[in-house]
C-alpha cells in the first residue's frame, strides 16, 4: 500500500476544534435574529465548511489519490445540481400554480 | 453442481446470468405474444382486462430488469477481465452474490403470476399490474389494493441490489485490474461502455430506491409521500422514477453500443473509425443522460421553461449518438467486409437504432411529443431502440462471443436464418406501430374499437410478433445444436484485434497463463506502427493461485426475499429472519479466507 | 481479512476504490431524500410544524456527539496505523459508544415527537422528516455494528496494523455518515 505522511493526531484535533466552533456559529446565527435576514447563506457556506473539513482531513481525500476526489466529487455535483433542478421543478411548479394539482 | 452453487469465477457467473437472462427474456417474449395475441383483433376477449394490465407490466419490467439488463450483465462478466487481460473481477464473492441476488429477485417477481390464491385474490395471478414505471398514485394503496404493485417495488428493491453490487465491482475492475500497459485508451470500446454504464448504475439506482422507499411508505405505513390531499404531489414520483429511467435506458443501450464497437472492426477487417470520439462520445452520452429525464414528462404539465430546457437537452444528446453512427459506417467503409451473422446484427443494430433514434428525435418537440404520447408511437420507439437497438446488439455478441464462451461456434445457416427472420418480423411488429400511435390507439389499453380503423394494423403488428418468436426458435435450436454440432472455434475463429482472442476458447480457469503485456490498442493484429503480440503460452509457468468457492454470497442473497416477504405478507419476524441471514452470511463472507 | 499484493493499474486498493465509488452512490440516495425533504418543506396541511417540535439544543449537543465520534475515528485509525492496538480499541470503542449516543439521541427525539402528535403518518413533515433522519439513523447502526466487531476482532488479537485499511474505510463510512448529518442539522433543523 502507498504510505504518504499521515497527519499527527495534533492536526485531527485542530480540525476537532475548528469544526465545533463552526457549529456553535452555526447554532449562534441560528439564535440571534439580526443574522436572519442572512440565516440561509451564512448556514449553507458554514456547513459546507465543516463538510469539506471532515472529508478533506478525516477522510484523507486531500492527500489521496485524485481518482478517489474523482469516485466521489463527480457524483456529489451531480447530486447538487440534480437537488437544483428538482427545488426548481416542484417548487417553482407549485408556488406559480397553487396547490391544486401540482403543475 | 456444487461448484456452479459456489463459484466465484466470473466465467461462470457469466454464464449463468447468460442461462437465467435468456429465460427471463423467454417468458418477457411469452407475455408479448398474449399481448399482441390479445390486440390482434378490436374487442379482442383472449384475456380480461386486469390480466392485460398485468402483462404488459411484467412484460416491460421482466425484458428491462431481467432480460436485458442481465444479458449485458453476462457479457460484462464473461468478456471484461478477458478484454481488460485480468484474472477475475475485483470482488469475485461480490458477483457471486451479485448474480444470486438478480435469480432470486427476478423468482420473487414472477411468483405472482402464480400465488393469487396464498393472498386470497380470487384468481391465480396478482402480477404487478401498474405498468413498468409504475405511476402514482395508481400505485397507492387505496387504487391498487392488492399484492400486485408490492411484489413490483420489493421486487425491484431486490434487484437494485444486484446491479449496484455490480456496478462497484466493474467499477473497480476496470480501473484497477487492467494488465501492465493497458491504458484507458488502449480498452476496447465494450468495457469502456461497460465502465461508463457502472457510473449509471451507481448514480441512477440510488434515485430509484428512494421514490421506492416512498411507494413502500405510503402502502405498509400509511404515509403521504405522493398523496395530494397531504399537500404532496404525485409528480414527485415522476421526477424521482425518471431521474433513474433515463440513464436506465442508456444503461440499456450502451453496452450493446459496445459490442458493435467490437464487432464491426473485426468483421471489417479495420480499426474502429476515430475510437477517441466515440469513447468520448459514450462518456458525454452518460453525462448527459442525465440531464434529460422530464422529456417523459412533457404532458404532465411542467410549464414552458421546463419544457425548453428538456426539449433543448434532449436534442443535444442526439448528437454524440448520432457521431458514434458516423464512426461505425466509417468504419465498415472500404473494410474487407466478412459477412458472419454477428455482422448483419451489428449493422442490423445501426440501422434499426437510427430509426429509432429518429422517432427518439421527434419525442424531443414537446408539442409533437404531446401528440405522440401515450401513444402507440412511443411503443414502435421503444422497441426499435431496444429491441432493433439493445437485443440485436446483444445477439451480435452471443455470435461473437459464444465460440469463446464455450469453444464452439454457432452455425452461420441458422444464424442467417435467425437474423432476417428477426429483422424482418421486428420491422412488420413495430413498424406499423408508429402509424397506430398517430391514429390514435393509446398505449395500455387491452383492446381498441374497429371504428379507430387500426385493426389491420394491430394484426399485421401481431403477425410480426410471432414472425420474431420464430427466429428465436430458430436461434434456441443454434444455441443447442452447437453444443454438440458446433464447429471447434479454437483461440480465435474471427481474427480478433482483442486480448480475449489470444487466449483458449474457453479460456482456462486463469484466463492467462501469463498476463500479457499491451503495447497499443489492437494487440492481436499487425498495423503499420506495430507487429501483433505473441499470445500467453499454452500452459503457465508456474501454479497459478485461483481462488476456491464460496456459500456466503448465495447465504446472504436469500436474506433478501426472506426480507421482503416480510411487508408482503405483513409478517413482522419474517424481517428478523431475513435480516439475521442477511447478516450472517455477511460475516461469515467477511470472516473466511479468501485470496483473490 | 488478506489481500495478497496483485498488481493494481493505478496503485491504488481495490476496497478503498470500491468504497469511494459506494460514498458517491450514497450522495444520490441522501440528496433524492433531503430533496424530497425540501419540496415538501411547509406544505403540511396540519401541524405539528417544525418549529413548533425541533429541538435546537438537544440536537445541537447530538451533532457534537457526531462531530466528536469522527475524531475518535481517526484516532483509532492512526493507532491501528502505528500498532498500537492498545489505544487502537478504545478509540474505536469510543467511536461506537458516541454511536450509540447518537442513537439514544434520536430514540427520544423520535419518541418526543410522536407524544407531541407528530408521527410518520400525521403530515408531510412527519413522513419526509422521520424517513430522512431514519434512514441515517439506519446508516449509523450498521455503523456502529461495524465498528463493534472491529473492536471485538482486536480484543480477540485479529485485529492488527495490518488490517489498517480495513478500519480506514469503516472510517471513511463513519465519516461520511458525520458529514451527511451535518448537511441534514442545517437543512432540517437550522434552516426552518
Amino acid at each position: 500500500m502507498t504510505e504518504h505522511s499521515h497527519p499527527t493526531a495534533g492536526v485531527y484535533l485542530r480540525v476537532a476544534a475548528v469544526l465545533v466552533i463552526l457549529t456553535v456559529l452555526e447554532v449562534g446565527v441560528f439564535y440571534v435574529p439580526a443574522f436572519h435576514p442572512v440565516l440561509v447563506p451564512v448556514l449553507v457556506v458554514l456547513s459546507a465548511a465543516k463538510f469539506t473539513l471532515v472529508v478533506m482531513f478525516y477522510m484523507h481525500l486531500k492527500a489521496d489519490s485524485r481518482v478517489f476526489t474523482f469516485l466521489f466529487g463527480a457524483p456529489l455535483l451531480l447530486a447538487a445540481v440534480v437537488m437544483v433542478a428538482l427545488l426548481f421543478l416542484l417548487l417553482g411548479a407549485l408556488t406559480l400554480r397553487g396547490a391544486a394539482g401540482a403543475g | 453442481m456444487k461448484s456452479w452453487l459456489t463459484t466465484t469465477d466470473h466465467k461462470r457467473i457469466g454464464l449463468l446470468y447468460f442461462w437465467t437472462a435468456f429465460s427471463f427474456f423467454l417468458i418477457g417474449g411469452v407475455e408479448a405474444l398474449f399481448i399482441r395475441a390479445q390486440l390482434a383483433q378490436p374487442n379482442g376477449h383472449l384475456v380480461t382486462a386486469e390480466t392485460y394490465n398485468q402483462l404488459f407490466t411484467m412484460h416491460g419490467t421482466t425484458m428491462v430488469f431481467l432480460a436485458l439488463m442481465p444479458l449485458s450483465a453476462s457479457f460484462f462478466n464473461y468478456i471484461v477481465p478477458l478484454q481488460i487481460g485480468a484474472r477475475d473481477v475485483a470482488f469475485p464473492r461480490l458477483n457471486a452474490f451479485s448474480y444470486w441476488v438478480f435469480l432470486l429477485g427476478g423468482l420473487f417477481l414472477n411468483a405472482s403470476w402464480l400465488v393469487g390464491p396464498l393472498f386470497h385474490a380470487g384468481r391465480l395471478n396478482v402480477a404487478p399490474d401498474g405498468g413498468w414505471f409504475g405511476y402514482a398514485n395508481l400505485t397507492e394503496r387505496q387504487f391498487s389494493p392488492g399484492p400486485n404493485i408490492d411484489f413490483w417495488l420489493l421486487g425491484l428493491q431486490i434487484l437494485g441490489i444486484s446491479s449496484l453490487a455490480a456496478g462497484f465491482n466493474f467499477i473497480v475492475t476496470i480501473l484497477n485490474l487492467r494488465a501492465p500497459g493497458m491504458k484507458m485508451m488502449r480498452v476496447p470500446v465494450f468495457t469502456w461502455m461497460t465502465l461508463v454504464t457502472q457510473f449509471l448504475v451507481i448514480t441512477a439506482f440510488p434515485v430509484i430506491t428512494v421514490g421506492l422507499v416512498f411507494l413502500m411508505f405510503d402502502r405498509f405505513f400509511g404515509t403521504h409521500f405522493y398523496v395530494s390531499q397531504s399537500g404532496a404531489t404525485p409528480i414527485l414520483w415522476q421526477h424521482l422514477f425518471w431521474l433513474f429511467g433515463h440513464p436506465e435506458v442508456y444503461i440499456l443501450i450502451l453496452p450493446a453500443m459496445g459490442i458493435v464497437s467490437d464487432v464491426l472492426p473485426t468483421f471489417a477487417r479495420k480499426p474502429l473509425f476515430g475510437y477517441t470520439v466515440v469513447v468520448y462520445s459514450g462518456v458525454l452520452i452518460g453525462f448527459m443522460g442525465w440531464g434529460v429525464w422530464s422529456h417523459h414528462m412533457f404532458s404532465v404539465g411542467l410549464g414552458p421553461i421546463a419544457d425548453s430546457v428538456f426539449s433543448a437537452t434532449t436534442m443535444l444528446i442526439a448528437v454524440p449518438t448520432g457521431v458514434k453512427i458516423f464512426n461505425w459506417i466509417a468504419t465498415l467503409w472500404g473494410g474487407d467486409i466478412r459477412g458472419t451473422t454477428a455482422l448483419h446484427f451489428a449493422v442490423g443494430f445501426i440501422a434499426m437504432f437510427i430509426i429509432g433514434g429518429l422517432s427518439g428525435v421527434t419525442h424531443a418537440s414537446p408539442p409533437t411529443d404531446l401528440q405522440q404520447t401515450d401513444t402507440y408511437y412511443v411503443v414502435a420507439h421503444i422497441h426499435y431502440v431496444l429491441f432493433g437497438g439493445t437485443i440485436m446488439g446483444l445477439f451480435a455478441g452471443i455470435y461473437y462471443w459464444w465460440p469463446k464462451m464455450t469453444g464452439r461456434l454457432l452455425s452461420e445457416t441458422l444464424g442467417k436464418w435467425h437474423f432476417w427472420l428477426q429483422f424482418v418480423g421486428m420491422n412488420v411488429a413495430f413498424f406499423p406501430m408508429h402509424l397506430i400511435g398517430l391514429l390514435g390507439m393509446p398505449r395500455r389499453v387491452y383492446t381498441y374499437a374497429p371504428e379507430l380503423g387500426v385493426s389491420d394494423l394491430n394484426l399485421l403488428s401481431t403477425i410480426g410478433a410471432f414472425l420474431i418468436a420464430l427466429s428465436i426458435l430458430v436461434f434456441v435450436v443454434n444455441l443447442l445444436r452447437s453444443r454438440t454440432h458446433g464447429q471447434r472455434a479454437g483461440n480465435d475463429p474471427w481474427g480478433g484485434a482483442t486480448l480475449e482472442w489470444s487466449i483458449p476458447s474457453p479460456p482456462p480457469v486463469y484466463n492467462f497463463s501469463v498476463i500479457p503485456t499491451v503495447a497499443n490498442r489492437l494487440p492481436r493484429w499487425k498495423t503499420e506502427h506495430h507487429e501483433p503480440m505473441r499470445d500467453p503460452p499454452a500452459a503457465p509457468p508456474g501454479p497459478i493461485h485461483v481462488p476456491g468457492g464460496s456459500w456466503w454470497p448465495m447465504l446472504a442473497a436469500f436474506g433478501l426475499p426472506i426480507l421482503a416477504l416480510a411487508p408482503l405478507t405483513h409478517t413482522l419476524w419474517l424481517a428478523f429472519v431475513g435480516a439475521a441471514v442477511l447478516l450472517a452470511g455477511i460475516f461469515l463472507w467477511a470472516f473466511e479466507p479468501f485470496e483473490v | 481479512m488478506t489481500t495478497h499484493a496483485t498488481h493494481t493499474s493505478l496503485g491504488l486498493d481495490n476496497r478503498k476504490m470500491a468504497f469511494w465509488a459506494f460514498i458517491g452512490s450514497e450522495c444520490l440516495l441522501f440528496t433524492s431524500l433531503i430533496s424530497t425533504y425540501l419540496v415538501y418543506k411547509g406544505k403540511s396541511v396540519v401541524g405539528p410544524y417544525p418549529h413548533e417540535i425541533l429541538n435546537i439544543p438537544f440536537t445541537s449537543v447530538s451533532t457534537f456527539d457526531l462531530l466528536m465520534s469522527s475524531l475518535m475515528m481517526v484516532l483509532a485509525l492512526a493507532a491501528v496505523q502505528r500498532g498500537d492496538m492498545k489505544w487502537g480499541k478504545i478509540w474505536l470503542f469510543s467511536t461506537a459508544l458516541l454511536g450509540l449516543v447518537f442513537l439514544g439521541g434520536q430514540v427520544i427525539e423520535f419518541t418526543e415527537f410522536v407524544h407531541k402528535g407528530l408521527t410518520l403518518q400525521t403530515n408531510l413533515f412527519g413522513c419526509t422528516f422521520f424517513v430522512l433522519t431514519g434512514t441515517h439513523g439506519a446508516h449509523v447502526t450498521v455503523g456502529v455494528l461495524w465498528l463493534l466487531t472491529l473492536w471485538v476482532r482486536a480484543l480477540q488479537g485479529k485485529l492488527t496494523s495490518a488490517h489498517a485499511t480495513t478500519v480506514e474505510i469503516s472510517g471513511l463510512y463513519w465519516h461520511f455518515v458525520d458529514v451527511v448529518w451535518i448537511v441534514i442539522f442545517t437543512v432540517v433543523y437550522l434552516i426552518q
